[in-house]
Order: C-alpha cells, then sequence, then structure tokens
C-alpha cells in the first residue's frame, strides 16, 4: 500500500538523508509527532500499571477502543470520539464494580472485555462501509493521522500528564503499599477510579496509531523493561519512556520502509528490549552467585 | 424458547453442526473457565486466546491447515506461561508483555498471508477473530466435538484434585498432589480449549465464553461441585440463546449473539443477593483420597 505512493523508499544508511527523505512527506512527520506523544503518555501511564499489576484491566480498556471506533463510524460520527467514550466508559466500569476479590474482579474484568469486542464486531458487520474492516482499528495504521490529530492527541496526553503529576505521589503510596496507605489517611479507592480514567484516556489516544490490540505492548512492555532493569522510581520511569519512545519511532522507520504493520514492528522492538533485559538480569544473577560464591539472598529483589 | 421454533432452525445442516459444535465447546469452555476464574488465571485464558490468533495466522501464511497452528500456538503458549511463572502460575506483566509482541506476530502473518499468497480468502483473519461457527462444515463439527467433549471429561476427571490445588496449594502439596504437574495439566487443557473455542465465537470473544459463566456460577453458590456444573450448564445454555437468537435476527453475527446472553446472565448475577453474604471465605474441600 505504501510502496505504491511512495515509490519503493530504500533505506541508504545516511540517517541524515533518510529522514529528510521521511519527513518530507506531512503524513510521515504527522505520525512521528503522534508517536511521540503517545510513548511519553502510554509510558507513564503504563509504568503505574506495572507497579499496580493492573495489566489485565489495561488490556481490557484497550481492546475496548475496537467497538468504540466501530459504533463512532456507526452512528456517523468521527473515530476519535468512539475511542474516548467507550475506553473511559470501561475504566469506569471497572472501577465501579471492583471490589469483589481476586476472581471476581478478573471474570468481571474478561466478561466486560469480551462483550464490548463482540459489540464492535456487531457494528462493523452492520456498517457495510468500513472499507479496511476491523483489521486496521485493530492493528493499527499511522497513513492517515491529521494535523488536527496531533493537537488533539498533544492536548489530551498533557492533561493526562499534569494529572498524574497530581497524584503521583499518593499514587505511588497506595500502589507500592495500598493497607499502609490507607491507614495514613491516602484515599486509595479515589486515586484508583482516577487512575483508572487516567488509562482510559491515555489507551484512547494511543489506540489511534497503535491499533486497539497493540496499545498494550506500549504500555507494558516499556514499563515492565525498565522495571526489570531498576528498582528506582524516578529512574525507571524515565527509562520507560525512553523505550517507549524508541520503540515507536524505530518502529513507525521500519514500518516506512517495509510493508508490515507499525504494530508488529512497534511490538517486536518492544519485546526485544525486554529480552535483552531479562538477560541481562539472569547475566548478572549468574555472575553474582559465582562472584559471592552461592551467597544466599543474592536473589534481586524486584519492586 | 418453544419448540416451534426450535425446531426449524435444526434442520437445517449448517444450524445442526454449530449446534452440535457449540454445544460441546460451550461445555468443555465452561468447565475449564471455572477453574480459570478460581485460580484467578482469567488473563492467562485472555492471552491464549489471542495467541490462538497469532498461530492461525501462522498456519495459512506458511500453507498449513488453520486448527494446525490454532492448537499448536495455544498449548505451546500454555506450557511456557506455566513454565515462566512460579508453580505454574505465570505472573500478570510477563503475560502482557509476552502476549502482546505475540499479537503483533499475529499482524505481520496476516499481512504476509494477505499480500505474499494470492489467495480469495482475504477474510480468514477476521473469521478467525471473531469466530464463524455457522460455517463449520459436518467433519470439523464432529471433530470439535470430540475434542471439547474430551478436554470435559479430563477436566472432570482431574476436577477434585485440581480444585484442592487451587483452594490451598500448600496443604494440598503436603498430602502428595502433584500441584505443579496439575498447574501444568490444566494449562494445556485451557490451551486445548482455547483453541478449540477459537472455530466457534473467534480468538477475541472466547475469553466471554471462559469468564462469564464461570463467574456467573461462582457468584450463584459457593459450593465448588455446584459451581463447576452450573457453570458448564450456563455456558451451554447462553450459547444455544446466542445461536437461536442470531437465527431469528439473521444480521446478528452468532458470536456477538453468545456474547451478549453471557454477559446479559453474568449481569443479572448482580442482582441476585448473594447466598452467603459478606466475604467468601475459602471453601474446604474434602480431603478424604
Amino acid at each position: 500500500m505504501l510502496l505504491a505512493e511512495t515509490g519503493a523508499p530504500t533505506w541508504s544508511w545516511n540517517l541524515l538523508t533518510d529522514f529528510q527523505d521521511m519527513w518530507s512527506y506531512p503524513f510521515m512527520v504527522n505520525a512521528f509527532r503522534a508517536g511521540a506523544v503517545v510513548a511519553v503518555v502510554s509510558a507513564v501511564v503504563g509504568w503505574f500499571v506495572v507497579l499496580r499489576r493492573q495489566t489485565f484491566a489495561a488490556h481490557t480498556v484497550s481492546a475496548v477502543a475496537f467497538p468504540g471506533a466501530a459504533g463512532a463510524l456507526l452512528l456517523g460520527f468521527s473515530a476519535v470520539y468512539g475511542y474516548f467514550t467507550l475506553c473511559v466508559a470501561a475504566a469506569l466500569v471497572i472501577a465501579a464494580l471492583r471490589g469483589g476479590g481476586e476472581h471476581e474482579e478478573s471474570a468481571l474484568t474478561g466478561t466486560v472485555q469480551a462483550f464490548l469486542l463482540a459489540s464492535g464486531f456487531l457494528f462493523t458487520a452492520l456498517y457495510r462501509g468500513l472499507l479496511e474492516g476491523p483489521q486496521t482499528i485493530l492493528f493499527g495504521t499511522f497513513l492517515g493521522i491529521t494535523s488536527s490529530q496531533v493537537s488533539v492527541l498533544t492536548v489530551v496526553g498533557a492533561v493526562v500528564l499534569a494529572v498524574l503529576a497530581l497524584i503521583g505521589r499518593p499514587l505511588l503510596f497506595a500502589s507500592v503499599d495500598p493497607q499502609v496507605a490507607g491507614g495514613r489517611g491516602v484515599p486509595v479507592r479515589a486515586l484508583s477510579v482516577v487512575f483508572l480514567v487516567l488509562l482510559g484516556a491515555a489507551t484512547a489516544e494511543a489506540s489511534q496509531i497503535t491499533g486497539t490490540l497493540l496499545v498494550f505492548a506500549l504500555m507494558v512492555i516499556p514499563a515492565a523493561t525498565a522495571q526489570v532493569l531498576t528498582a528506582r522510581p524516578a529512574l525507571s520511569l524515565t527509562l520507560a519512556v525512553l523505550l517507549a519512545f524508541a520503540a515507536t519511532w524505530l518502529g513507525l522507520t521500519a514500518a516506512y520502509y517495509w510493508p508490515y504493520p507499525l504494530g508488529f514492528f512497534v511490538t517486536t522492538i518492544a519485546f526485544a528490549g525486554y529480552l535483552l533485559a531479562l538477560g541481562r538480569r539472569s547475566l548478572r544473577e549468574v555472575l553474582g552467585r559465582t562472584r559471592a560464591g552461592a551467597a544466599p539472598g543474592a536473589k534481586e529483589v524486584v519492586a | 424458547m418453544t419448540v416451534p421454533l426450535a425446531a426449524s432452525p435444526l434442520s437445517h445442516p449448517f444450524f445442526l453442526h454449530a449446534f452440535l459444535a457449540g454445544t460441546a465447546i460451550a461445555a468443555a469452555c465452561g468447565l475449564v473457565g471455572y477453574f480459570l476464574v478460581l485460580r484467578a488465571q482469567v488473563f492467562t485464558g485472555d492471552a491464549l486466546s489471542h495467541v490462538a490468533f497469532t498461530g492461525a495466522m501462522a498456519a495459512l501464511a506458511f500453507g498449513a491447515d488453520l486448527r494446525l497452528g490454532l492448537f499448536a500456538a495455544t498449548i505451546a503458549m500454555a506450557l511456557l506461561f506455566g513454565t515462566l511463572g512460579r508453580k505454574a502460575r505465570p505472573d500478570d506483566v510477563v503475560i502482557g508483555s509476552v502476549f502482546s509482541w505475540i499479537l503483533g506476530l499475529g499482524a505481520f502473518f496476516i499481512t504476509i498471508y494477505t499480500t505474499s499468497r494470492s489467495t480469495t480468502n482475504g477474510t480468514a483473519g477476521i473469521s478467525v477473530l471473531f469466530g464463524s461457527i455457522f460455517g463449520i462444515s459436518s467433519s470439523s463439527a464432529v471433530v470439535a466435538a470430540l475434542v471439547a467433549a474430551g478436554v470435559g471429561l479430563l477436566v472432570v476427571l482431574i476436577a477434585r484434585p485440581l480444585l484442592f490445588a487451587t483452594l490451598d496449594e500448600a496443604v494440598a502439596a503436603a498430602r502428595g498432589v502433584p500441584v505443579r504437574l496439575l498447574g501444568y495439566g490444566f494449562l494445556a487443557l485451557a490451551g486445548i480449549s482455547a483453541a478449540e473455542a477459537t472455530q466457534a465465537v473467534g480468538s477475541l470473544l472466547l475469553l466471554g465464553l471462559l469468564a462469564a459463566p464461570a463467574g456467573a456460577a461462582i457468584r450463584l453458590t459457593d459450593r465448588p461441585y455446584r459451581a463447576l456444573a452450573l457453570s458448564a450448564g450456563l455456558a451451554v445454555l447462553e450459547m444455544w440463546a446466542g445461536l437461536f437468537a442470531s437465527y431469528a435476527v439473521p444480521k446478528m453475527p452468532p458470536s456477538f449473539a453468545i456474547m451478549a446472553a453471557a454477559t446479559a446472565v453474568y449481569a443479572a448475577t448482580f442482582l441476585i443477593r448473594r447466598p452467603v453474604p459478606g466475604p467468601r471465605t475459602r471453601t474446604v474441600v474434602p480431603t478424604r483420597t
């Protein structure tokens, strides 16, 4: 699809000309801008997701973007509205019905997810005008990002980050030790609701780029990688942002030159980083064990 | 559902195949799903169902039978998840990272399949994602029903030790129950049923069949065996309701109708008061062996 448009671009190993070449297309510039915003916002939100062990909820909220987009198109609105409405709504449903114990929560999350995905399928079945079908919504595209979309992304991203900056400290406390935080008067439950809403907004943003199924990759993998590399909060947060950013931009570059979906490149690059981080950790463990002469307690504690 | 209404769709072969395969698949999913919910492994089930998509797409891209990919990918991934986790219970973040990459890989294979192989089946990806129960042929319906029946039978056979190992792992291990082996076995069964159910409701939606009936059953009763049976029964009824509803309203895809029925039943259980108010205590399983 892209090859026909741009006349088979080739990678020349000259970074400057390559980027000049890529950025001569407005859609690529928009894609890189949007990618940068999305990477930063989802990495920061995702860092808390990983810390709070809410990956399943995050996946559900991101999957829900699909019926949102399909439903909005069916009703004649822009997909953007659908993304935001349904992602935030699903976050609120999960937040409202939480607290029934571990199994109940996961059964509930799973049901919400499956039902909404099924609704998305119904909407696409009803809406015959959807040209590319569900595949684009599910796996993402970077070809159609407009400048106005980039500004919406930036504004929403800035709001999400601002709110997170405000509640960051108590949220960190509540995530690491909810019981103690509750005892000290931190509103644990309210924070958790606010956080889920932020998660919904961030997901709705990212869905437009990577597709609803792969947002989750951008949220979880860089954060998980960073938390494997270091246990210090500020450092691992920074690392997560950098990793997500690198994965997105490298992915965009790769997707420009090869005719495969962007989502594939982004997830593969991010996952390769994760594997490298895990490899580094086990290497250090092995080295540490031999150096310490199999001392007990050599096991690294991961936050 | 009245009898005359039910009699007419059953005269169509495609509906009969869907009914046969669907019933067995729903029963197996209900049984496996109960343990998934009880063991708080719903996320694992979710990941397995998404892996099914990649497996199917990889098989198509390499020109193999779709079902081969489904089963190979889900079972391999189930065992991998078991290995990654302590005592065959994988960690959320690890699952999330692995399976989101696998999904990306699925997107890759679907591109290969739709671009490089000059095929007319451009919607193969969609039918794997969302299922095509009305497209099941008679032979694959029989195979699906047999495999699902086998899975259901195995779950019932290991139900007792598995329940013990789930509810109180430490005591079970001390009593000589092979907790780890059961964990692996159960994950493999979950993988098989995920692969199986993908044909009926699709890899994105089968989580509903795993989670909703089990969640409803657990809300309705505290007694393990009753909940297990209830979960399977509800899954089958929801499958039937979905099939008939989608037959009555042709515009409605069957997968959606099944999910809608499952969600409605689960939502209804929230209106019913629990049998035992307050936080549920761990159910004691008779330990006589």
